[in-house]
């Protein structure tokens, strides 16, 4: 034990005086706002820009329906003729024209309707063109067979459906989106984090190797405790990068938040009800934050995430291992990458669609995806005991892998110049 | 004599390769030790299994007569042939820590780690990165290391390799100052200047096997043969040499001589004394140089390893 906890002492300021170490853990979150930033101004600038878009109606039931808004114009060219309106469209460098020719029967306008432009117009845009001439015909149709369209608008309800779970706590649309923000930054946290400091315990064990001063070492410790002090000691360093991230992130959030003018100290309920803000949905909103399970979700987060990173830097600790250099291990990443990749496509397709429907329960109890598929799927309501059951695996297959990773490594470590490959490497196991 | 360690019938394997094949090993109390054997004979891993890196398939090691225990780690040395150290970790801030996996406490290891630096003349490289420095520069920190926790049994494997002869000298004299203070020592090598020089003891392993051991005294005894260079000096040197021819079993001789000698090996029967040789040689000739033929590790070395081939 005490050996142990020397090694991690060790090995945990080893990685938090490494440079790169400092830099990553200090840029990383200015990089990330910036990146925000950068998005939000480019979406803005893109939303204000304004287009302009001819119409030439020949039957002269829509022009009134195309309605100016704050990015769309439109111009009515129906007096001219159509070559005149594309010629002066296109002069004037419009974005388009729509042309509606007269049809024989009102509401047979099915692709005839035309757009004319230089490039090909947003799906948006299409959309819109489209349902402005369908709920006019219909409207006319309507009103041709006698029907009262005054009465069917007065008719005209809004719905939105109420999300309530069994327990009786009520959400919204909204949360659901909040649960795979929460749910996917969490599974796409922890393989960027199983990733990186995966890659660090990796490289720490060929650099041991290379330097040859694990000899020394095992001379005193067993190598399972080394290999158990690296991988803890870098845990930790991943710790302390991540809560480093968290309060800087805390930090330039708010300082953002007071310079774009959004007052984010203000998103309590409390708070909001003082401002006489009544608006349904935002108080919503921020219900719905609040009644995110955040404790347990952490509490989750925190496990799944240890599970996963020791199963995981287990197996690159013994890849470690078993190689010379760092260029040698590109044979053996495939197999680590292949199932962190699956758990993110996984969550990110099956998850969202139906997060408790058979993929998604099979992937977040697989071992290799578990931790990721499961947090994103733990923000939905999952039951207690399938938690267990996907943790219970986790853990079981963690001593395993643990088990086999130290048998190659406590072999591979005094290996030199000797080529791995899986042949090899299956060969160790039996020593 | 005590022993300190005794290795009884290793056998260890790795898938089909045999490494060590009832190997046993006696090394006595306050002895250096050497274990001679060509490249891929077995050291490395009889070492490894001592030091408790690996363990055996089959066999018992015992230190100070009791079975060997993981805390006796902290009775060994280790200098592995393969050594190195954190390249980007401080000299002091190293030392301490694999100081510190030995055993020892803080403010032990910083003391024995001063006293040691002094003795070598590096207390300069403390707050040194270990990249700043040459490869001899490194191997002196490494010596101080294994040496440091005092222990009662020393591995040097391959321990002059790298070293120029100043420090090599060094490392050499404090291995002997450390033997007197009552450490046993066990050389690993392929080089036999050294077990010639240093060592008491010795075993041979070649091909996983341990073909001889003992003092190594009583193993040149075992291996002369009677033989022995003369030089004398007479009138009629194809005569004598017909007649010598004649009488024994001769050779050439090589030996360097201020005289015009006629140089000659003789190799007496298992029986015959010296004595009678040289009262025979008196009246012939004038015995100018006179030397019995004690075989060198390296014959030894040579003449087993081919011989069992």
């Amino acid at each position: 034990m005490r050996s142990l906890k020397l090694i991690i002492q060790r090995e945990y300021l080893a990685r938090v005086r490494n440079k790169t170490f400092i830099v990553m853990t200090f840029l990383s979150p200015l990089i990330l706002v910036g990146m925000f930033a950068l998005i939000a101004y480019l979406s803005m600038l893109n939303s204000s820009e304004q287009h302009i878009i001819g119409l030439h109606d020949e039957t002269g039931l829509f022009v009134k329906e195309f309605k100016d808004d704050e990015n769309l114009q439109y111009l009515n060219f129906s007096d001219k003729s159509l070559d005149e309106a594309k010629k002066i469209v296109r002069e004037s460098e419009y974005y388009g024209l729509i042309h509606i020719p007269k049809a024989d029967n009102n509401y047979d306008l099915t692709g005839k309707v035309e757009f004319y432009g230089e490039e090909s117009p947003g799906l948006g845009t299409v959309q819109n063109i489209e349902k402005i001439i369908a709920n006019k015909l219909q409207r006319n149709e309507l009103i041709q067979r006698g029907i009262d369209v005054a009465q069917i608008d007065a008719v005209k309800t809004k719905v939105d459906v109420e999300i309530q779970n069994f327990s009786g706590e009520t959400t919204s649309k909204m949360a659901n989106y909040l649960r795979m923000f929460f749910g996917g930054a969490a599974g796409y946290l922890l393989m960027m984090f199983i990733i990186i400091y995966g890659n660090m315990v990796m490289r720490s064990v060929i650099e041991e190797k290379t330097n040859r001063i694990i000899e020394i070492i095992v001379s005193s410790v067993k190598p399972i405790q080394l290999m158990l002090g690296k991988v803890l000691g870098t845990s930790l360093a991943g710790i302390t990068q991540f809560t480093v991230w968290v309060v800087l992130g805390g930090i330039l959030y708010t300082i953002a938040g007071l310079y774009f003018g959004i007052d984010l100290m203000n998103a309590q309920p409390g708070q909001i009800e003082a401002h006489q803000l009544d608006i349904p949905e935002v108080n919503q909103l921020v219900a719905d934050v609040l009644n995110l399970p955040i404790f347990s979700l952490i509490i989750y987060f925190l496990i799944y995430f240890l599970g996963g990173y020791f199963l995981y830097s287990a197996i690159y600790a013994s890849i470690g291992a078993a190689v010379d250099s760092e260029t040698d291990t590109q044979q053996f990443m495939l197999p680590v990458i292949i199932p962190l990749m699956l758990g993110i496509y996984i969550g990110f397709f099956a998850v969202i669609e139906n997060p408790h429907g058979t993929v998604s329960t099979i992937f977040s109890m697989i071992p290799l995806t578990s931790p990721i598929v499961m947090l994103m799927r733990i923000p939905f309501g999952v039951p207690w005991w399938e938690i267990s059951l996907s943790i219970l695996i986790l853990l079981l297959t963690n001593a395993a892998v643990v088990w086999i990773a130290a048998k190659i490594y406590r072999i591979g470590i005094l290996m030199y110049g000797k080529k791995a490959s899986y042949k090899e490497i299956y060969k160790w196991l039996k020593y | 004599m005590e022993n300190l360690l005794v290795a009884e019938n290793i056998y260890k394997r790795f898938g089909d390769y045999t490494a060590l094949n009832n190997v046993s090993i006696t090394i006595p109390k306050g002895s250096v030790f050497g274990l001679l054997g060509p490249n891929g004979a077995g050291k490395t891993t009889f070492i490894r299994i001592i030091n408790q890196i690996t363990m055996p398939d089959e066999g018992r090691v015992y230190l100070d007569g009791k079975p060997l225990h993981p805390e006796d780690i902290q009775h060994i040395g280790y200098l592995p042939e393969e050594r190195g150290l954190y390249k980007s970790m401080k000299v002091g801030e190293q030392a301490l820590y694999l100081a510190r996996l030995k055993g020892l406490s803080k403010a032990e290891a910083k003391e024995r780690l001063k006293y040691w630096f002094e003795k070598l003349e590096i207390t300069g490289w403390w707050d040194k990165k270990i990249q700043e420095l040459s490869k001899g520069m490194a191997q002196k920190v490494q010596f101080v290391i294994t040496v440091l926790h005092n222990p009662k049994l020393l591995i040097f494997d391959e321990p002059f390799s790298g070293f120029d002869p100043v420090n090599a000298n060094i490392i050499k004299r404090e291995i002997l100052e450390l033997k007197e203070k009552g450490a046993t020592i066990l050389f690993s090598t392929h080089r036999m200047e050294s077990v010639e020089e240093l060592c008491d003891y010795m075993a041979l392993i070649n091909k996983s096997n341990k073909l001889l051991d003992g003092k190594v005294s009583e193993i040149k005894k075992e291996y002369k043969n009677n033989t022995f260079e003369v030089g004398l000096e007479c009138e009629n040197e194809t005569v004598l040499m017909a007649e010598l021819q004649e009488k024994f079993k001769i050779g050439k001789a090589h030996f360097k001589s201020i005289n015009e000698d006629l140089k000659v090996s003789i190799q007496l029967q298992p029986d015959e004394n010296p004595n009678d040789l040289i009262q025979y040689l008196l009246t012939k000739a004038r015995i100018n140089h006179f030397v019995e033929v004690i075989p060198s590790v390296n014959d030894i070395f040579i003449k087993t390893v081919t011989h069992n081939a």
